[in-house]
This record gives structure tokens, C-alpha cells and sequence, in this order.
């Protein structure tokens, strides 16, 4: 069948402007930048119905986290009015869309709830197959699958389940309750590891922080890193020194494993060798004030004390060279009195987006890492 | 007619323009201030007045808001509580007439016990204005569509608290405002109702604030002011420009909110502190400041002359709006989170484990005239709007309306 010159131009066209629009939208910045042309470009599109859906999801992957919601918010207000009107949605490619790992995990779980709701039997069919996905929504829906099926099972057949399900978890629940079924039976499990937990440090202080005051002020340890040179500390003396955590979580205790010094602050630093150069979550959790440095260049600080902690707490992109990559932790403590501020402790893993760990190549480390746990 | 006069008459004519009967637009309603004195919700809680109960697709601490036919709220789900819901609901009906969902672009950490979507979104009666604990101010017009998005917490990324965000925003002419308030990052932004750009960003105190800010009405020549409270005390701000007019600086609470009834300015400041503005809206006079009507988490509330508190403990304190004394006190269940709603000539309270107490107060003691227990968690505050009252916890909205 011959399609004429006519038709092929208005596919064309319709193509364009649906490309336009999608443009107009992937370039909205911060301070409502672009949100009045986007506005248009998301009428037009949401006007174009059902056939934008694909091209609107395909457009996520590279798109920053406003014009995700755009694009979202656009999607949403189409298949909305889909079904409002009983209308046909692109049901097999927004599947094959699902199931196109490559694509924005963000994307394909839209895609994956709205598919859901008009037919529910695809959890059956599509979750048991994501429990290595890039999604971390998809692998925690398979996770939960394989929880309910290890306790419906009974010893050896339950135990080969979770050790399957702890492959996919990501998400501190799901790994407690794994972990403390495994342990429960016999099964060894490195948490640690599992998670990407730094455990191996060399910290030295304390400097001074009475009245808050040492956060601004760089310490010779800020100046330069020299795990050989002796500083000037708050009660004298003070030289890098070893500290390791068997923590299944990878918390650093200083207040335990050293003394709580109210009013202080202390330096951490550790060595990650990357195995390429590549873009990674470090991942902070510490209800103290802290700066972060990977390889000499500040990537976040926070002055805030005893607000609360949890693993995950700060979630921080940075980028690694191949090699060895140098971590440096400053975090201080403050003087308060109250027993919910006692703590002087940290925790932090590599991960990537999903927060799956990325371990260090460094066979020392990973060696150390391992006895650690075990121990 | 000066130019100051103009503004405010300008400014009463847009918000009477948009007003419509019925609307409870914000957090703690169009005054900010819990207080529907013309609204006629049931006394009676129990038996049929539920007129319906919806189920919720998430977490939440807000409270609901209304908006002609539709009730507005907000919701979080997932694992990290970073899917942000807005949802509309049809008054009459219970059923969804929209829900659109984002990913949170802000830090979503918080205490168990608070949820991301802990502000109550604001509308001006054309457009919904929804805030998150990860500073995410989304607007939307009232069929769902994306109008803009301000992603605060990429803008400011210290600005979050660990344990939550809870400050509400409020609308006053086309300016929505939101304090952003901790101990890392303080500020207070002024956005453009219609194009989410910043009119104005001020500093404030660096210090964890979970208040949300209220409205002086315009009065006279002098134009509507925001009140932004913390612990440094209360701030009055044009909405305009973010331009601080007057400073009351002798402290206030961090957890319940100022309120403006009948002019007066009631602050939680060592207990509750009133101040009456001078009539050019450029000053203030400080009246009387009584310790013994201190609230706790719920904020204050004023009606037929009466201030009424809640501490921790769950007592219930009347005192005389014109001296501070105490007049009574009254046992509830506590603890509570939610501030309550004045109308009816009643206090509607629920506490946190979803008990609900309809409390009929006089100058001489307060009376329990109803009870439900709707045995659910509730940290939010009811909304009341078309002459009935709206609930919601982690799991439900509910709404309670005569029957006719």
C-alpha cells in the first residue's frame, strides 16, 4: 500500500511537533525557567493524545529531575483522559517500553503503574523477572514477592529463596529481615559488603569546636592530607590513627570507639579504588555536622546536630576516576547536653542510583571488609 | 486616595473576587487561623454524619483544603516517601476527579512520625499551590494541570531538616509564600502565583522551624501583611516585596503557629502573647502575655472571645482573649498534633490516635458533646468548608456533614 506524499508530510509535521514540544519541556531550569513555554508544549502535547505517550516516556532518560515531572505531569493528564474516555492506550508499546531496561527506570515504572491499572495480572507476569533491575521500585515489588514465598517455604527451600531475594534488595528492611532469616539458619551474610559500606578509616583528632565554631575553619587536615604529619589538637597532639567497624551498617563510632569530645571535630579519610572512571552515590548517614571531600574537592556540607539519622540519610553524586579515589570525612559534634544528643558516629557506602553497592576494587579493602563482617 | 490605600482596597477586591462562599483555602483556613465562625458543621460526630470516607494512595500529614466542589490534598508513598501525590476529590461525592503524581527533587528524610507531605497545599482559588517536606512547591491549575514547578530543595539543598518539613504556605494577593526554615539553611521566598518565579527571598533565623506563617488582614490604609514566626519571634512582611515592616523579637515557639482574630495578633511567645497592630499596620502595641495558656504542638485558637489551648499532657485552657487570664481548663485524650477548627460555636479536636472530641465551650467551662474514635493515626488538622467538616489520616479522608 502506497502512502501519499499528503500523509507522509503530516506524519512528518506531527512528528516535529511533538519533538518541539518535548524540547520546549526538557529545558525547564531552576526558578520556574521555561515553565510558561512548557505549559504550552504540555497542553499541546496532552491535546495530542495517546499517540505522545511513547515519545514523552522515551524522552525521560537524560532529563533533569524538573523535567521528569513535566514530563510526567504531561503523561498523567493524557492517560487520564484516555481512560476517562474508554479510549485505547498504546498497551503493547508502552509494555515492550516496560521491559526496555535501558530506559529511564523512572519512566518505565509510569509506564508499568498505568498498564497496571487497566490490567493487574502483568504484576505476575513482569515482577519475577526484575529482581536485578535498574529500578529500584521494580526490584523492591520482586523482592517482596520472593519474602512471601521464603516464608510459605520451610528450611533449606525458604533459605535458597532469601539468599535469591538478597541478590535484588536494596532497601534497609528488606535486607534486615533477610539477614536475620539467614542468620537464623545458619547462613553467613556481610551486610556490610551487600551494602558497599566503607569500614576501614584512619581518623585523627579531636580539633576544636566549643560553640560551633570549628565548622568554618580549615584545620591543617583541610589544608593538605598527610596521614604522617602530627596536628596541633584540641587536648594536644593528635595523629592519624587506624579505626575499623564491624558494624553490620558501617557506622564509625567515635563516641564509642573513642570518646565522645563534646564541642569537637574530627577528620576521616579512606581510599576507594574505583575500577573506571565513573558516576556514584556516596551515601551519608550521621546526625552530626559535616563537610565531605572526594579527592580534595568538597562535594557537600551540612551544619546541622542531632536532627535525627538514618542510613541513606544524605545521598551525594560524585564522580570517581579509575583508581584510587580519596574520601575525606569531616564531622563535628557539638555541645549539647540532652541524651538525644550524644552521638558522634557516621556510616557511608558507594552505590549507584538504585543503591546497589559498587565495592572497591581494591582487593586489600574488600579483604578487609570481608574479615571485618565475618569476625 | 493614597497610594497605600489603593493597594489595599485592590488587594480585598482580588481576594473577594476569588473568595467563594464555602472555600477553605489553606492550612488552617482562607484567615489562617482554624476559626469558620459562619460554617455550620454537625456537633454530633457519630452515627450518620459521615458523609463519606475515601481510602488514600499514601502517607500524609497535611490537611485537606477546598476549592469550590473539589478537596484538595496531598499524599507521599514509596519507600523513601519521595512519590508526591496531589489529589482532588468531588465534595459531593467522595470520588477522585484527578490525581497527578512527582518524584520528589528534595531531601525526603524524616521522622517516623511526619510524613513529606506534611504542608497543607494553598490555592487562590484558580490554581493549587503543594509543598513537601523536600521543599518540591508545585502549582497546578484546578483540573491538574502542571502550571510551574519550583524545585527548592535542588535551588537550596541545605534548607531541609532531618527530621521534617512542615511549614504550610499561604497566599496573600498573587504571591505565594513559604518559610523554609532550619538549622542549616533559613529563608523565607515569595513566588508569583501565576509564574513560580521568585518576587523575593529573605533571610531568616538558622534555626529548625516547623511553624507556618499567617496573614494580618488588610485593614484601612494599611495592606494584608504575612506574619512569619520563629524563634527569634514574629516578623510581619509585605508580600510584595519582602520588605519586614515590624519585628516582634522577644521569641516564640517553633511548633504551633500565630493566629489573627478580630485584629489582634495571638503569638505562642512564653505561653501566648498578643499584640495589637497599630492602624497604619507599621507598628504594634503588646497587650497581655499569660504562661499559663501555652500550647503544646496544636496551635492556638480564638472564638466568642476565648483563646483555647492544648498542652502536652492533653488539658484543654480557656482563657479571656481581653486580659490572658485562664477562666478553665478541660481533660482530653491527648497528645495532639492537629490544631483544631472553631466553628458552629464548637471545637473540633482529633488527637493522634484518632479520637475526635466535639467540645461546646462558655465564658464559665468547656463541655465533650460528642466523640468518635475513628482508630486511625491523625496528625492533621479537619478543614471545614460548604458547612462540613474533613479529616484525614495516613490511610483515609473523611468527610462529616449534616444529613438532610
Amino acid at each position: 500500500m502506497k502512502t501519499s506524499p499528503f500523509l507522509l508530510t503530516v506524519i512528518l509535521l506531527a512528528n516535529v511537533a511533538h519533538a518541539d514540544d518535548i524540547a520546549t519541556i526538557k529545558a525547564v531550569g531552576p526558578g520556574a525557567a521555561g515553565a510558561a513555554e512548557a505549559r504550552v508544549a504540555s497542553e499541546a502535547l496532552t491535546k495530542g493524545g495517546a499517540k505522545n505517550l511513547l515519545p514523552i516516556l522515551k524522552s525521560f532518560k537524560g532529563s533533569s529531575a524538573l523535567a521528569s515531572n513535566w514530563l510526567r505531569s504531561t503523561f498523567e493528564a493524557i492517560a487520564d483522559a484516555e481512560t476517562k474516555t474508554g479510549a485505547a492506550i498504546p498497551k503493547d508499546d508502552l509494555l515492550t517500553f516496560v521491559k526496555t531496561t535501558s530506559e529511564s527506570p523512572e519512566a518505565r515504572r509510569l509506564a508499568y503503574e498505568w498498564l497496571l491499572k487497566r490490567s493487574p495480572q502483568l504484576a505476575d507476569q513482569l515482577i519475577p523477572n526484575m529482581l536485578l533491575d535498574p529500578g529500584p521500585d521494580f526490584r523492591r515489588d520482586a523482592v517482596e514477592r520472593l519474602l512471601k514465598e521464603a516464608g510459605d517455604a520451610k528450611n533449606d527451600a525458604a533459605t535458597a529463596v532469601y539468599r535469591k531475594a538478597l541478590q535484588g534488595a536494596v532497601h534497609e528492611d528488606h535486607v534486615k529481615k533477610i539477614a536475620k532469616a539467614l542468620r537464623d539458619a545458619g547462613d553467613e551474610v556481610n551486610i556490610q559488603q551487600h551494602f558497599g559500606f566503607l569500614s576501614s578509616w584512619k581518623i585523627v583528632g579531636p580539633f576544636d569546636n566549643k560553640d560551633k565554631k570549628g565548622f568554618p575553619i580549615a584545620y591543617p587536615p583541610e589544608e593538605s592530607l598527610d596521614l604522617q604529619a602530627e596536628y596541633d589538637g584540641q587536648l594536644g597532639k593528635v595523629k592519624w590513627e587506624p579505626i575499623a567497624t564491624e558494624d553490620d551498617y558501617g557506622m564509625v563510632d567515635i563516641a564509642r570507639q573513642i570518646e565522645n569530645y563534646k564541642g569537637s571535630l574530627m577528620y576521616a579519610t579512606t581510599t576507594y579504588t574505583s575500577s573506571k572512571d565513573q558516576q556514584v552515590e556516596l551515601r551519608l548517614g550521621t546526625p552530626n555536622a559535616w563537610k565531605l571531600w572526594v579527592n580534595g574537592e568538597l562535594v557537600f556540607e551540612r551544619e546541622e546536630y542531632h536532627r535525627s539519622t538514618k542510613m541513606d540519610q544524605y545521598k551525594i553524586p560524585v564522580s570517581l576516576e579509575a583508581g584510587d579515589n580519596v574520601v575525606t570525612l569531616k564531622i563535628c559534634q557539638n555541645e549539647q547536653e540532652d541524651s538525644w544528643a550524644q552521638s558522634y558516629q557516621f556510616q557511608i557506602r558507594v552505590c549507584d542510583s538504585t543503591g546497589s553497592a559498587i565495592p572497591s576494587s581494591n582487593k586489600t579493602a574488600r579483604r578487609e571488609t570481608a574479615q571485618g563482617a565475618s569476625k | 486616595m493614597n497610594s497605600q490605600l489603593i493597594y489595599a482596597v485592590m488587594m480585598l477586591i482580588a481576594v473577594a473576587a476569588n473568595c467563594q462562599a464555602g472555600d477553605w483555602r489553606q492550612f488552617r483556613g482562607n484567615a489562617a487561623n482554624s476559626v469558620a465562625i459562619d460554617e455550620k458543621p454537625p456537633t454530633e460526630l457519630s452515627g450518620g454524619s459521615t458523609a463519606w470516607q475515601v481510602a488514600l494512595p499514601g502517607r500524609g500529614v497535611s490537611s485537606p483544603i477546598a476549592v469550590g466542589q473539589s478537596i484538595i490534598l496531598t499524599a507521599s508513598s514509596g519507600y523513601g516517601q519521595d512519590r508526591l501525590h496531589i489529589l482532588s476529590f468531588d465534595s459531593e461525592t467522595g470520588e477522585t476527579q484527578w490525581e497527578r503524581q512527582f518524584q520528589a527533587t528534595g531531601r525526603t528524610a524524616c521522622h517516623v512520625k511526619m510524613s513529606v507531605a506534611t504542608p497543607t497545599p494553598a490555592s487562590d482559588g484558580e490554581r493549587i499551590f503543594a509543598f513537601y517536606s523536600s521543599n518540591d512547591l508545585i502549582c497546578t491549575d484546578l483540573a491538574g494541570n502542571l502550571q510551574w514547578y519550583r524545585g527548592l530543595g535542588e535551588e537550596f539543598p541545605n534548607a531541609s531538616n532531618s527530621l521534617g518539613m512542615s511549614s504550610s504556605p499561604i497566599v496573600i494577593g498573587s504571591t505565594v509564600i513559604a518559610q523554609v526554615e532550619s538549622d542549616a539553611e533559613a529563608f523565607a521566598i515569595g513566588v508569583d502565583a501565576e509564574s513560580g518565579e521568585t518576587k523575593w527571598k529573605i533571610d531568616r533565623p538558622r534555626k529548625a522551624n516547623w511553624t507556618s506563617p499567617t496573614i494580618l488582614p488588610a485593614t484601612g490604609s494599611s495592606p494584608a501583611l504575612a506574619l512569619l514566626q520563629s524563634s527569634a519571634g514574629l516578623a510581619a512582611v509585605d508580600p510584595e516585596t519582602g520588605t519586614v515592616v515590624w519585628n516582634f523579637a522577644d521569641g516564640a515557639s517553633t511548633t504551633p503557629s500565630s493566629s489573627v482574630v478580630g485584629g489582634n495578633i495571638f503569638i505562642p511567645s512564653h505561653g501566648i502573647t498578643t499584640l495589637k497592630p497599630a492602624a497604619d499596620g507599621r507598628s504594634f502595641e503588646q497587650l497581655w502575655n499569660s504562661s499559663t495558656l501555652s500550647p503544646a504542638t496544636s496551635s492556638a485558637v480564638v472564638m466568642d472571645g476565648m483563646t483555647f489551648s492544648v498542652n502536652s499532657a492533653g488539658a484543654m485552657s480557656a482563657g479571656d482573649i481581653e486580659t490572658g487570664e485562664r477562666l478553665w481548663q478541660l481533660r482530653l485524650k491527648g497528645p495532639f498534633s492537629g490544631t483544631p477548627v472553631a466553628a458552629n460555636g464548637h471545637l473540633f479536636y482529633f488527637n493522634e490516635k484518632g479520637l475526635a472530641f466535639v467540645v461546646k465551650p462558655t465564658r464559665e467551662k468547656g463541655e465533650i458533646v460528642s466523640e468518635l474514635d475513628l482508630a486511625e493515626t491523625i496528625l492533621s488538622s479537619p478543614a471545614v468548608a460548604d458547612n462540613a467538616l474533613y479529616i484525614r489520616s495516613d490511610g483515609h479522608l473523611w468527610k462529616f456533614a449534616n444529613q438532610f
